[in-house]
């Protein structure tokens, strides 16, 4: 199960890019596979303000729903259109084309405790059986 | 005590495929094998295998079973034919049902009762109270299923089989072999297609498995519960636990006609039956097809304008149908337009007929 060296995650499954101000934000593979088929992905709008650890959208499985969370505080300044028409995007290429929504940090970076490495991810992912 | 798991006796087969297992009613089930939608869409315009060893076989027998089984559940078992099977339920005696059974007749005193994996040991502890004049008999653990599922289903086995299926009519059984395996082959199923269902001793699961996943280049596909859910739910066929329950009786369900008065003597639940025959039911099971891409789920209430007016048992994302789908039970006289509250926000959804997918139309 892939757990990409260059990402951040966190505890609620989701991944983090950080590039510059801006964080990329999608869910795992672990996640996906947990899921199942993602049938739908209801995603924030752009320029909305989202908080840390807060819900600010839903991914919907064939068995499940699940609150999407960001990891960071920031504005929403582009959502993945592409999930709409194509939600299978997720689990195909979660840390691809399957990304969810990018985020202007406020202050230019998130607190780096907040963020799980690769490491402490797997750790995480295992210890969940 | 100590709750173990239990295995069925194609653990070994699930995990060659890499299935994702899930604990369903004490057993270790495959919950998918790769994507449940590309499951649910091969039986749907295929065909897929199920492994069902997780349901309950209860053997009825002796020159009295059909009478024994008359009384102990509300359909008229001893009118079938040798070699047919009928969709039955098990009710308390205040009518509330126990569970949803298909009993096949296997010979004149011979009947083979087919019960929910999480019910088992209730229905057989029913059957063994209420059938005296009957031998009862677990050969649950003695006993796997197989089942295969979708319009290529009969195409596929018949080569592997000695049993004519161009006779075997739906809801009809007959012993023969399977891949040189003797077996109990039946077509019936729970997906809505044309498919049959295959009892197995459980070492002679694994070579019909494999003689029925080499019938197709590449292997027939394997489906998990979860496309077994999808598919039961678009094909309007009721679920243990969600639909039924012992607080509800067949006519709540909408299956007033799995309740046979015409048949000769009493059975169980008879009285509360006839009662809540003449007086309609308390509910009423409805279809939903949902005006959003936000899934309906179990336990989500269904509105009528703003006021709660029943409650989904059932809802899923529907493959074929492309929208989200529910059933629901909704108090009598209820009128739309209906909505469901999906996490504290009102959806827009529409009344339907069920099922929500018929192969004949």
């Amino acid at each position: 199960m892939g757990v990409p060296a260059e990402l951040r995650y966190t505890q609620e499954h989701e991944w983090i890019a950080i590039d510059g101000g801006t964080a990329t934000i999608g869910i795992t593979d672990y996640a996906t596979q947990a899921l199942g088929d993602v049938v739908y992905v209801s995603l924030p709008t752009v320029g909305a303000a989202v908080t840390a650890g807060e819900p600010c959208g839903e991914v919907e499985s064939t068995k499940s729903v699940s609150d999407l969370y960001s990891p960071v505080d920031g504005e929403v300044t582009e959502v993945n259109e592409e999930l709409d028409d194509d939600p299978g995007l997720i689990n195909a290429e979660p840390y691809g084309l399957g990304w969810m929504f990018r985020v202007r940090v406020t202050g230019g970076a998130p607190a780096p405790t907040d963020l799980l490495s690769p490491a402490e991810y797997e750790a995480l992912t295992k210890s969940a059986g | 005590m100590i709750p173990t798991v239990r295995d069925t006796p194609l653990r070994a087969v699930h995990e060659r495929l890499g299935a994702t297992m899930t604990e369903f009613a004490g057993w270790l089930m495959p919950l998918r094998y790769g994507s449940e939608t590309s499951e649910h869409n091969a039986v749907r315009t295929a065909a897929a295998l199920f492994d069902l060893s997780h349901m309950g076989e209860i053997a009825v027998t002796g020159p009295d079973a059909g009478a024994a089984l008359d009384y102990a559940v509300c359909g008229w078992p001893s009118a079938l034919a040798v070699g047919r099977a009928r969709y039955t339920m098990l009710c308390a005696p205040d009518g509330g049902i126990l569970d949803d059974l298909i009993i096949y007749r296997q010979a004149a005193e011979r009947f083979l009762v087919v019960a929910n994996a999480a019910n088992a040991d209730v229905v057989l502890g029913e059957l063994t109270a209420r059938c005296a004049a009957a031998v009862v008999t677990d050969e649950s653990a003695g006993t796997g299923l197989i089942s295969i599922q979708g319009p290529d289903a009969s195409g596929l086995l018949a080569p592997l089989t000695d049993l004519p299926l161009a006779g075997l009519r739906y809801y009809a059984g007959g012993y023969g072999t399977v891949a040189g395996r003797p077996a109990w082959i039946a077509r019936t199923g729970y997906t809505g297609e044309d498919g049959f269902e295959i009892f197995c001793a459980p070492a002679d699961c694994e070579p019909v498995w494999d003689a029925l996943t080499a019938t197709v280049p590449g292997g027939l596909p394997a489906a998990g519960l979860a496309a077994r859910d999808t598919l039961r739910l678009e094909a309007g066929m009721p679920l243990y636990g969600n639909e039924l329950g012992p607080d509800v009786t067949p006519y709540e369900a909408g299956l007033g006609r799995v309740v046979r008065f015409d048949k000769p003597g009493d059975f169980v639940g008879r009285e509360a039956l006839a009662a809540r025959a003449a007086e309609g039911p308390r509910a009423t099971l409805i279809g939903l097809r949902a005006g959003s891409r936000r899934v309906p789920r179990h336990g989500y209430p269904v509105l009528s304008g703003t006021e709660r007016a029943g409650v989904v048992t059932s809802g899923a994302p529907s493959p074929t149908l492309g929208v989200p789908i529910a059933m629901a039970y909704l108090e009598p006289g209820t009128t739309g337009p209906f909505g469901i509250d999906i996490r504290g926000r009102a959806e827009p959804a529409e009344q339907t007929e069920l099922p929500f997918y018929d192969r004949r139309k």
